[in-house]
């Protein structure tokens, strides 16, 4: 399906055959679903660009009078404990989170890809080794090898990215691996091969585009997993400083507050995690769809 | 059904127990390649506040004896041959054994994974099988949409959601630790008790992925011809369904139940760790803050060993369960 299709078209009059599509219904549902999708993610970029340039932010201001106030009008997320507009800090907080999560998803899909190549294109014994690595490598929890990384180095945004992204490269690199083992035995490579093109260039040139559609799409499935993985570092105390408003600091800063029966300050940054997640999840599986017209799709996280 | 074939189980555990041992080893080695790396001092560590007062002739006496200028790989070879004997060194920030902190602590732990697990393939499969019945109904797309709500979650948003519900608004359930504060011994009913919001929120966060594979699983089966010779011959609709499409439908979530594990040690270190509980992934948590590079160094290829046996045992289930598939080809 394309994901800008036009509705189709009303079901058929009654005067026709008495065939009965179902498929018309289904269409639209699909279609909404992309838009829907598509709007929120949108308004989510949109939100994230244009609302720390127009209003400015004082990470540190402090407004004790209006401390804890319930969602209202004026605040529609409610305030936090030292007064803070919720709404303000969330999109900060979420500035904060889809830029990690883009940052450590294209280092994750940059190596994946590359290791992936590699094997598929060497073959043999590399191969085999290469895989082996990612097997081991694949066999310890992401979030523990994730602590593991930031523990040892100080908590910081540059070792989250790295810790993230040195987690989440294994999948990428089976995807990749697996799809140029299946293009290799194409005709269009043996002519490559047969003109004289070396390993190099029939990897780069040949094997490598064929790839990307598939490296892309994991690469984009890899935001929300990398963004996930950032709050949960963050919660545990192990990712940015508190200081800096992402939605992991925003929920671990908010449990003495949903402790004291208040949870406005815990439930808007979650939401605002799962939002884009399932946006990005239903534009992937349109596009998904496009690739891939046989396989049935189903969302996938 | 036959006999279990125990011989082609065997030998599969044997062959795999072959490769976890290099895993291990290479899981090990990287930890401490990767602390060799890292700007972390193991004297300060070691030495904590009271390394800012010492002078500089007691930390190289500190750093001789604990062997810390000899280069990582003798490091790791001098623990990976105490740890064969039984000693994993010393947990800074506990200040306990690290032996003693995994074996007090384990078995809140497995007691939590086990009953969140159970309770997670178990809804799961009512879930899905409940969903699959009639695709596109209402069910379904309740059972479905709510999975993906769920799966888009962070588990540590859901448990403190729980905690303020359940504990807080309803008074229902204790929001954390073991045993009420006042209570000198772990009885029964007190860890009960306790254990039911987080192996609750484990089970939910878990629940998304059962659900929607055995869902396809069933609505495959459905499709399928020995379900619609099952119909020809007038069977009633709940042996169809759960007699027929629902065994052939359970396969796929055997291989989900390994590769689970991962996921199920990722959500018990982020749901232990908002209830409290003494369990081994809180410890993880602490040992990360306090850069317990022992503790942390255990606990890693405890984890890794996990997954492993985790892996395995699907394998072993998958070839115990699906008569096409043959244990000796694994």
């Amino acid at each position: 399906m394309t994901c800008d299709a036009p509705a189709p078209a009303a079901p058929p009059s009654p005067a026709g055959p008495v065939w009965r599509s179902y498929g018309g219904k289904r269409r639209t549902t699909r279609t909404l679903r992309v838009r829907v999708s598509a709007a929120l993610l949108a308004a989510t970029v949109l939100a994230v660009l244009l609302v720390p340039p127009l209003v400015q932010l004082d990470q540190q201001a402090v407004d004790l009078a209006a401390k804890l106030q319930a969602p209202s009008w004026e605040h529609p997320f409610g305030t936090d404990d030292v007064g803070r507009d919720l709404l303000l800090r969330c999109v900060y907080g979420l500035r904060v989170s889809l830029l990690v999560g883009v940052a450590a998803a294209l280092t994750a899909t940059v190596i994946g890809t590359a290791v992936g190549a590699a094997a598929g294109a060497l073959g043999g014994w590399a191969d085999r080794g290469i895989m082996r690595i990612v097997d081991t490598v694949s066999s310890v929890p992401h979030l523990l090898l994730g602590i593991f990384i930031v523990a040892m180095f100080r908590p910081g945004v540059w070792p989250v990215v790295v810790s993230v992204a040195l987690t989440h490269w294994l999948s990428t690199a089976r995807i990749v691996r697996a799809e140029v083992l299946s293009l290799r035995s194409r005709p269009y490579i043996d002519a490559a091969v047969s003109g004289g093109a070396s390993r190099w260039r029939v990897t780069v040139r040949h094997l490598l585009p064929g790839v990307m559609p598939q490296a892309a799409l994991a690469a984009v499935l890899m935001v929300p997993h990398a963004m996930w993985h950032e709050s949960a570092l963050s919660f545990l105390g192990l990712g940015l400083p508190t200081h800096t408003a992402s939605l992991g600091t925003l929920i671990q800063g908010a449990r003495g507050s949903l402790l004291a029966g208040q949870w406005w300050p815990t439930l808007f940054p979650g939401l605002l995690i799962i939002l884009p997640t399932l946006a990005i999840a239903g534009l992937a599986g349109a596009w998904r769809e496009r690739i891939n017209p046989r396989r049935r799709s189903e969302l996938m996280l | 059904m036959t006999t279990p074939p125990w011989g082609a189980m065997a030998r599969l555990a044997g062959r795999r127990a072959l490769f976890a041992g290099p895993v291990l080893l290479a899981v090990t080695f990287g930890v401490f390649a990767i602390a060799a790396a890292s700007p972390f001092d193991p004297v300060k560590a070691y030495a904590g506040t009271a390394a800012l007062g010492a002078d500089q002739e007691t930390l190289d006496r500190l750093r001789a004896n604990l062997g810390v200028d000899e280069p990582f790989w003798v490091r790791w070879w001098d623990w990976l041959t105490a740890a064969l004997g039984g000693d994993l060194g010393h947990s800074s920030v506990l200040r306990q054994p690290v032996t003693q902190v995994i074996g007090e602590r384990l078995v809140w732990s497995a007691l939590l994974c086990a009953v969140a697990f159970a309770v997670a393939v178990l809804l799961g499969t009512v879930l899905g099988v409940l969903a699959a019945r009639r695709p596109g109904s209402l069910p379904d797309r309740a059972v479905t949409s709510l999975a993906y709500l769920l799966e888009a979650a962070p588990v540590f948003w859901i448990a403190l959601l729980a905690v303020w519900l359940f504990a807080l608004q309803w008074d229902l359930l204790p929001a954390g630790g073991l045993t009420d504060t006042a209570s000198e011994h772990v009885t029964f009913g007190q860890v009960t008790s306790h254990l039911l919001l987080p192996a609750g929120v484990l089970a939910v966060s878990q629940l998304p992925w059962f659900t929607l594979y055995v869902r396809q699983g069933v609505a495959d089966a459905l499709a399928e011809d020995p379900v619609r010779g099952a119909r020809a011959r007038g069977l009633a609709e709940h042996t169809v369904l759960l007699g027929h499409a629902l065994r052939s439908g359970l396969l796929p979530v055997l291989t989900l139940i390994g590769s689970r594990v991962p996921e199920l040690i990722t959500g018990a270190l982020l749901v232990e760790t908002v209830f409290s509980w003494p369990g081994i992934a809180a410890a993880t948590v602490e040992a990360a803050t306090a850069v317990d590079f022992p503790l942390l160094a255990a606990l890693t290829t405890l984890a890794t060993a996990a997954v492993l046996l985790g892996n395995l045992l699907a394998d072993l289930l998958y070839g115990l369960f699906d008569p096409r598939v043959k244990l000796s080809d694994m």
